[in-house]
């Protein structure tokens, strides 16, 4: 670790102030971050720890929508249960460590192509709020590792639509209990929503042709003459593109399953 | 004395409230005082050129008090190879300099060719980074193939990639040929045995201090035997006078193998102490264990089993290329020889077996002994060819086992691979582990599994191991530089309590436990006043330390001898106190008495007098009851096992659940069951781990990719079932005291072919025309085999 300074600023604006340094990075959790700065892989000048923000903090449901403050961790989601699919999804991030210091906000800012919250907030077609403006999921993912957030631009709640039905089914990557494939299933009054991680060189993904099958026939018989194409999918020492590319009809079909 | 306390009780380990409170003390929990630290400047390339290293600006960082390169070490000696093993032709074994820092050329990822010491880590680790290495990139030599047949080489100044080529046995080579070639039917089996980290649960350390008034050194070191770390520092490193040198290993947080060994930053720790005066600390970290501890296994192999039209085995022969990486390890020649080659024959009475060995340098991290280390080789090419064999011959694969196993009666057995099994009853635990597995109800089982869309597999195995290492005889003839006593001494203190100084090293064995374990019998007193000393070479007498499954077999032979030595004398001081024949005297319970008599004394009375001799008949008996033994076993000793398991295959995903493992063992007598079957246990998770989740991946670049545990797969809890443990079947080692063989090897021996055999009986069942998936079996690598 190189030396740096922290700042514990207790609102968003004063957040957002001390992010103006040079170099400063926001600290979420800590869960990954803290590990890189181990590593001697990153060098922020300061880092603006946002657990201390109070209003980035808890979840407050309004009908069918749940607000997630950036700073509530996948333990707070884990235990919340307003909707079951996102909490059993943040129940198996990590390890109880990682629950407990991981935060959702610091989840979707770093957007690790493996991630589950990305799934989540994609195929729920979730709302990212930032101190500056909301942006739709669909604009939100740009990539793996980017996103539409601006230097300095902090997560600070996210906003979910409660789907009818929904699930997530993870395949683990052994070593590092990310998803090797993950697929998240939302059904909604308009439609069906399918997001991928894990799979793509491009990070995050909705499965269109899978939404399209779903959405007229919500079962995973729907899926049959589908394929993914694997151009594009990951190969690493855990599985070739093609391998990816099966799972996620897989996975897919048992998210719907399990959601029906 | 209850019999809750001796030898067969299932005593918790006392040594588990400091590991469990979390106060053992580790090298790293040592801080000297004035100490300063070490840190490595490593290798980023596979294999480069050194052309410069520049230090001036590292040295002139704030609290860097010296920097060391390979020049600094350029005329001490290099850490030797501990066997010589000779080719085929009779040309000795290449052994290119492993020198304490990398000189003229790097070799592998994380080779270290500078060191920093500095006040703090964070200095040593910021000057590091200014020291300007110019190292020039050669192309990596990674696959073994292409390191024999190019001529590139990792080592210029031996002209040749290949450490040796060698066979075993020799002479048995032409009717080995033959056999094979007129047989009713051969089974050929090509397969890889993955390379594993160790992965210890603490990274190495080492802190090196110098007493400059007397010119003592002391090192304090994650040692499994710390008298061979200060031979072979001492002899061939750095020179210092053993007398002048104290290695001190205190507690140890795991080795399978990997803290055998000498590494360069031990003497780099100490040659710095000298050269500031101060104590020097160095601990890895967890990607400096990964690149650099010594790895496992690594051996890629063809297989052929010649059988008879009835499935009686007529050879095995294998073809072996061993991995040694960039630099033999102490142990790495032995581990694909004499610990693999000789271990060719198996449980089996096969007439011919011929073992061709070749080595191969490459620019990867050293290979050397870990858990099993070469026997585990063995048995997986073994048990997996009769698998393969019975799938071919329709045969099945119990029966084709038991047709071939060597029976009660014919032991002494000599194996066609060269041992001399003293005992074992291999049908009898066959036996018991299709009892304990429940054979007869895998049927019923898998229609289950299938039901809910899996696949079900059963496998299994039968394994045996050449442990207690070793004779130094027999050794001594097959390339061994050392010997492979073990000692022991046991101090009676006044009070009569006992400190019992043993060679072996704990790391997690339990030996504190086990051995008063085994002196409280004996001497029929409570263990609990009977202290194990071990891991200071100041304390101890010269022992060899723990692998091998050589501690109780070995080492705690010779606590019996001289314990032995301890009731000869005190029962001579016995009857001088009650004036009797010291032939006249009994123990029992730990009082002396004299036969016939209600005369006695007890333990504590003698102790007492042999420390205050007064009215002591000095010409006759010395005071004191201190003695030591040295034991030099007669023979390996030979565990062996059955073992299944059962497996669930998901079509869909590939993925592997391990439902059912079952392990039943021969270790001889058991000192105590909890620990045995702890180390089973361990075993297990070890060997699961390899078969299904351990992937050790250098690319092409010779670029470690599971450098870390995000990519590389230990096993978790969950990954495992609950397993079934048996060791009842347990037949006496005929050759040692207490008819023991060792038991800390065995599980991860036993294990791995059998839940790859189990994989392919799944896949079979489903219809898949799969005889062979390379370890780990993974959800990928199944998936594809299915396409």
């Amino acid at each position: 670790m190189y030396n740096f300074d922290v700042e514990t600023p207790v609102t968003v604006a004063d957040a957002v102030a001390a992010m103006a340094a040079e170099d400063a990075q926001a600290l979420g959790g800590g869960q990954t971050l803290i590990p890189t700065l181990k590593q001697r892989l990153a060098s922020p000048s300061t880092l603006v720890s946002l657990k201390g923000v109070a209003e980035m903090q808890g979840i407050t449901r309004d009908g069918d929508s749940l607000r997630i403050g950036g700073a509530t961790t996948h333990a707070t989601v884990a235990a919340d249960g307003s909707y079951p699919a996102l909490s059993a999804l943040a129940s198996h991030i990590g390890d109880p460590a990682v629950r407990n210091r991981g935060t959702i906000g610091g989840s979707l800012a770093n957007n690790d192509p493996a991630a589950c919250y990305p799934a989540a907030a994609l195929a729920s077609g979730a709302t990212i709020a930032t101190n500056t403006r909301e942006i739709a999921a669909d604009d939100y993912f740009q990539g793996m590792f980017d996103t539409a957030l601006e230097e300095g631009e902090i997560i600070t709640a996210v906003s979910f639509p409660i789907p009818q039905a929904a699930n997530y089914q993870k395949f683990v990557q052994p070593a590092s209990r990310f998803a090797l494939v993950g697929v998240f299933v939302a059904k909604y009054a308009d439609g069906v929503r399918v997001a991928v991680t894990g799979a793509s060189n491009e990070g995050v993904f909705r499965w269109t042709e899978a939404e399209a099958a779903l959405s007229a026939n919500f079962s995973a018989s729907a899926l049959e003459g589908l394929s993914v194409s694997a151009d594009n999918m990951i190969a690493d020492l855990h599985g070739s593109a093609g391998y990816r590319a099966h799972l996620v009809k897989v996975m897919t079909g048992r998210a719907v399953t399990a959601a029906s | 004395m209850p019999k809750d306390t001796g030898i067969g009780a299932a005593t918790v380990r006392r040594e588990d409230v400091r590991f469990l409170t979390g106060t053992g003390e580790y090298t790293d929990d040592i801080t000297l005082a004035k100490q300063t630290y070490a840190v490595f400047a490593r290798s980023t390339v596979a294999h480069g050129t050194i052309k410069s290293i520049d230090t001036s600006a590292a040295e002139l960082m704030p609290g860097v008090l010296a920097v060391f390169t390979g020049e600094d070490f350029a005329e001490v000696g290099g850490n030797p190879a501990g066997w010589l093993i000779n080719s085929r032709d009779g040309e000795p074994m290449k052994e290119p300099k492993r020198p304490v820092l990398a000189h003229g050329k790097v070799r592998h990822v994380g080779d270290a060719y500078a060191a920093v010491i500095a006040e703090t880590v964070q200095q040593a680790r910021d000057a590091v980074e200014a020291i300007e290495a110019d190292i020039e990139e050669l192309d990596a030599i990674v696959d073994m193939n292409a390191a024999l047949s190019g001529s590139n080489f990792v080592h210029d100044e031996i002209g040749t990639n290949q450490c040796f080529d060698w066979g075993w046995i020799e002479d048995n080579r032409e009717a080995t040929d033959n056999a094979i070639k007129n047989a009713h039917h051969v089974t050929t089996l090509e397969l890889v045995n993955n390379r594993l980290v160790p992965n210890a649960m603490e990274p190495r350390a080492s802190i090196g201090s110098y007493k400059a008034s007397t010119g003592e050194y002391t090192l304090h070191t994650t040692s499994q035997n710390p008298h061979l770390t200060r031979l072979l520092i001492s002899a061939f490193v750095l020179g210092i006078p053993e007398n002048m040198l104290t290695v001190i290993a205190p507690d140890v947080g795991g080795g399978f193998g990997s803290k055998i060994y000498h590494y360069g930053e031990e003497a780099l720790v100490l040659a710095a102490a000298k050269r500031l005066n101060r104590p020097v600390k160095w601990t890895a970290d967890r990607t400096e264990s990964f690149l650099t501890d010594a790895h496992g296994r690594d051996h890629v192999t063809k297989i052929e089993l010649a059988l008879d039209k009835d499935g009686k085995f007529l050879a095995f022969r294998t073809d072996t290329k061993a991995n040694v990486g960039a630099y033999l390890s102490n142990f790495s020649t032995a581990t694909p020889t004499f610990l693999h080659g000789t271990l060719m024959a198996g449980n089996y009475t096969v007439p011919l077996v011929y073992v061709n060995v070749k080595a191969v340098f490459t620019n990867t991290a050293p290979v050397d002994a870990y858990r099993g280390a070469g026997r585990p080789e063995a048995t997986y090419s073994i048990e997996r060819v009769i698998d393969k064999a019975a799938r071919e011959l329709g045969m099945d694969p119990i029966e084709l086992r038991r047709k071939n196993f060597v029976k009660p009666d014919q032991y002494p057995f000599a194996s066609a691979a060269g041992l001399e099994y003293d005992a074992g009853n291999y049908d009898a635990l066959m036996d018991k582990m299709e009892e304990v597995a429940d054979v007869a109800g895998f049927a019923a089982r898998r229609a289950e599994s299938e039901k809910n869309g899996k696949l079900r597999g059963f496998g299994v195995n039968a394994y045996i191991e050449a442990c207690g290492i070793a004779p130094s005889n027999l050794v001594g003839v097959l390339g061994s530089r050392v010997g492979l006593y073990d000692a022991a001494t046991v101090r009676v203190n006044a009070t009569g309590n006992l400190s019992v100084m043993v060679g072996a090293h704990s790391h997690g064995q339990g030996h504190e436990t086990a051995f008063p374990q085994v002196v409280a019998e004996m001497l029929g007193i409570d263990p609990a006043v009977i202290d194990i000393v071990h891991g200071d070479t100041s304390k101890i007498p010269f022992g060899m330390g723990t692998y091998g499954s050589r501690s109780l077999a070995v080492c705690g032979s010779a606590v019996v001898r001289a314990t032995e030595k301890i009731i000869n004398k005190a029962k001579k001081i016995a009857g001088h106190m009650l004036e009797a024949s010291e032939h006249d005297i009994t123990l029992a319970d730990g009082v002396f008495s004299v036969a016939g008599t209600d005369k006695s004394v007890t333990f504590g009375e003698v102790a007492l007098k042999a420390y205050i001799p007064h009215e002591y008949p000095l010409e006759d008996i010395e005071p004191g009851l201190e003695e030591t033994a040295f034991y030099d076993p007669a023979n390996f000793t030979y565990p062996s096992g059955a073992y299944a398991c059962e497996v669930e295959v998901d079509p869909e995903t590939g993925k592997v659940t391990v439902e059912r493992m079952t392990a039943v063992d021969d270790f001889g007598n058991v000192i105590n069951p909890m620990i045995v079957t702890g180390q089973v246990q361990g075993g297990l998770a070890q060997g699961i781990g390899q078969a299904l989740l351990e992937n050790t991946s250098y690319d092409e670049n010779g670029q470690l990719l599971s450098a870390s545990y995000m990519d590389y797969t230990m096993p978790r809890a969950d990954d495992l079932p609950m397993f079934a443990v048996d060791h009842s079947q347990g037949t006496p080692c005929t050759h040692n005291p207490l008819g023991v063989k060792g038991c800390g090897e065995a599980g991860a021996i036993g294990s791995p072919p059998t839940v790859v055999n189990a994989v392919i009986d799944a896949l079979q069942s489903g219809g898949k025309d799969v005889t062979h998936i390379d370890m780990p079996v993974s959800p990928a690598r199944v998936w594809e085999a299915m396409q």
